[in-house]
């Protein structure tokens, strides 16, 4: 199979359309078996009480923020590398998600800081971080919107998103790096998980169920980013109407 | 199943207003994108269906 033909976004279009639901039913399960495991199954944390029930949001919307922006980079960095179009309208289309996901991860964490450290907030590296990370999505989505010219909007948010990229590993490190009042990773890739069994599949469980609904999510913008931008191209091909008429 | 009765279930040992502010406006969020794209999405059909109209 010849993969790179859906780098077109006429051809990624219907092949989009067929992915969604997938995603969703995926993301619907891992997130409602996750919820079970989370609130019903789980036992209560023994220093954090039940506050510690938030970190099954928290956790995975910080991972999503920091993740989908590497990805949004990624693609910034195709885009400007290959002036391809399709690559531009995949960071469009993940902006948006990612910045919620941001501030969600803020403002659960504010959620958790008020019972747990007293504070809804305090400029701890980690969080003046996930903060920067927040204005940096803005920017990006601003710069495009703030410039007429199509191509140059892609180059110009392409490169801001590219740049900014630096912050990730700052935020990821940053528990190291300096001596915060957040807290160390809980779970990381060269230690065992400091945390019980049924909380880390939980938290796995909703990290997952995340995961596939930002592909749903972005996968369905980038669709309409396709249709607001081609919308010529993809009524001029007889073939594709059907697909486009039929709102699913 | 962990909980004993409903109202410890929704009372989270005291922390009933953090924890469910946090789930119930992570849910809304994910709500709204769904139906913001929802919407986004028939706008721009119709436009591209008024595109198509105007060139015919």
């Amino acid at each position: 199979m010849n993969w790179s033909k859906y780098s077109a976004p006429l051809a990624f279009y219907p092949l989009a359309g067929r992915m969604i639901p997938w995603f969703g039913t995926v993301a619907a399960l891992a997130i409602a078996v996750g919820l079970y495991i989370g609130l019903l199954v789980a036992p209560t944390d023994f220093q954090q009480g039940e506050a510690y029930r938030i970190i099954f949001v928290h956790v995975p919307a910080a991972w999503m923020s920091m993740f989908l922006y590497v990805v949004m980079a990624v693609w910034a960095a195709v885009g400007l590398g290959l002036n391809a179009r399709l690559s531009f309208m995949m960071t469009q289309a993940i902006a948006p998600t990612g910045a919620m996901f941001t501030f969600l991860a803020l403002l659960t964490g504010a959620m958790w800081g008020k019972p747990t450290w007293g504070a809804w907030w305090v400029w701890d590296a980690r969080l003046t971080s996930e903060l920067i990370l927040l204005f940096q999505y803005a920017g990006v989505m601003l710069l495009r919107t703030s410039i007429d010219d199509q191509r140059r909007a892609d180059r110009a948010s392409g490169v801001c998103a590219l740049v900014g990229v630096v912050n990730i590993p700052i935020i990821y490190f940053s528990v190291q790096w300096w001596n915060t009042l957040h807290q160390g990773a809980s779970v990381s890739m060269t230690a065992a998980p400091k945390m019980a069994t049924i909380m880390l599949t939980g938290m796995l469980l909703m990290t997952f169920g995340f995961w596939m609904y930002s592909l749903a999510v972005i996968l369905s913008r980038a669709r309409c980013v396709i249709l607001e931008r081609e919308s010529l191209q993809l009524w001029s091909k007889p073939s594709s109407v059907p697909e486009v008429a039929g709102v699913r | 199943m962990y909980w004993g009765s409903l109202s410890e279930f929704l009372e989270m040992g005291g922390y009933g207003l953090y924890v469910w502010t946090s789930f119930i406006i992570t849910a809304l969020c994910m709500v709204w994108e769904i139906l913001a794209l929802w919407r986004r999405r028939a706008a721009a059909i119709a436009e591209s269906r008024g595109i198509v109209r105007d060139i015919r």
